[in-house]
């Protein structure tokens, strides 16, 4: 199965999970007390996060926490980047050619 | 580009829409024209170094345009775009979709329902688009879908940009 950010944000509850530990690293506990959903739930939301690469464990004595891999988040900007820039491409052929055909009317 | 002209791109991740607004220092008419006319169209509707070329062109609603974009290595995608409504000189909306020279649609590839409005002040027109995606996934797939090639340039300006706001 494929796994990636877009995968990872496709799921709201992953996307709250998301806004959640970019401010703070946090346990599954305590990532849970803010859901209605079970547990397991959580655990499972966090499983593909972390298969996703978007978010990193680490262990803390004898809990685990949760944080934000935030260059991972940049990939999400980047690849919008590129549907930018294909309308700016396209933008740019449709300035020159708005351009060519007035100076032809004149 | 003249860089008077507004142009705003926004991604609305939680409605899965993208909104482009882009003036044009034209008049409403002749972007109007460039937007639906095939002879305009094939000459600036797909990004370099891609090129535009119309099989058929319906402009009417329940009509369709057919087009293809071919790349420089002579590699041929399909496109078609079915128009829903059209207010003439005001806006026009449409479902596109990847689809083979006959305009049987690709069903693995997603579909974009887009909504353009033109409106005109002192002879610039404002293009509002709106693209909406079922997923952000459909986006990216979009993306991908044989538009790589023409990327390099783009991708290499965004390192920079990249780097910039690190």
């Amino acid at each position: 199965m494929r796994r990636d950010i877009f995968q990872a944000i496709a799921d709201p509850t992953r996307r709250a999970i998301i806004v959640l530990i970019a401010l703070q690293a946090m346990t599954p506990n305590a990532i849970a007390e803010h859901f209605d959903t079970s547990r397991q739930a959580i655990s499972k939301h966090l499983r593909i996060l972390t298969e996703c690469e978007l978010v990193k464990q680490e262990q803390q004595g004898r809990e685990i926490f949760y944080s934000l891999e935030i260059d991972k988040m940049k990939e999400i900007d980047q690849w919008l980047e590129q549907f930018k820039k294909i309308w700016e491409s396209k933008f740019n052929q449709l300035d020159n050619l708005l351009s060519t055909i007035k100076k032809q009317k004149k | 580009m003249n860089s008077n002209l507004q142009f705003d791109f926004i991604v609305d991740k939680e409605t899965k829409t993208v909104n482009v607004k882009r003036e044009f220092n034209a008049g409403l008419a002749l972007v109007w024209d460039a937007w639906t006319k095939p002879e305009l169209l094939d000459q600036w509707w797909a990004p370099k170094p891609y090129q535009n070329k119309t099989k058929s062109m319906d402009f009417r609603e329940g009509g369709t345009w057919l087009y293809c974009m071919i790349s420089p290595e002579n590699e041929i995608h399909w496109c078609k775009n079915d128009y829903l409504k059209i207010e003439n000189h005001k806006s026009y909306s449409g479902l596109d979709a990847f689809c083979d020279e006959n305009g049987v649609i690709n069903e693995a590839m997603p579909r974009t329902m887009w909504t353009n409005i033109f409106t005109e002040k002192n002879d610039i027109t404002l293009v509002n688009i709106t693209a909406k995606y079922n997923s952000l996934a459909d986006l990216e797939m979009v993306i991908n879908m044989g538009f790589k090639e023409g990327f390099t340039m783009g991708l290499n300006q965004l390192d920079v940009l990249l780097s910039s706001i690190k």
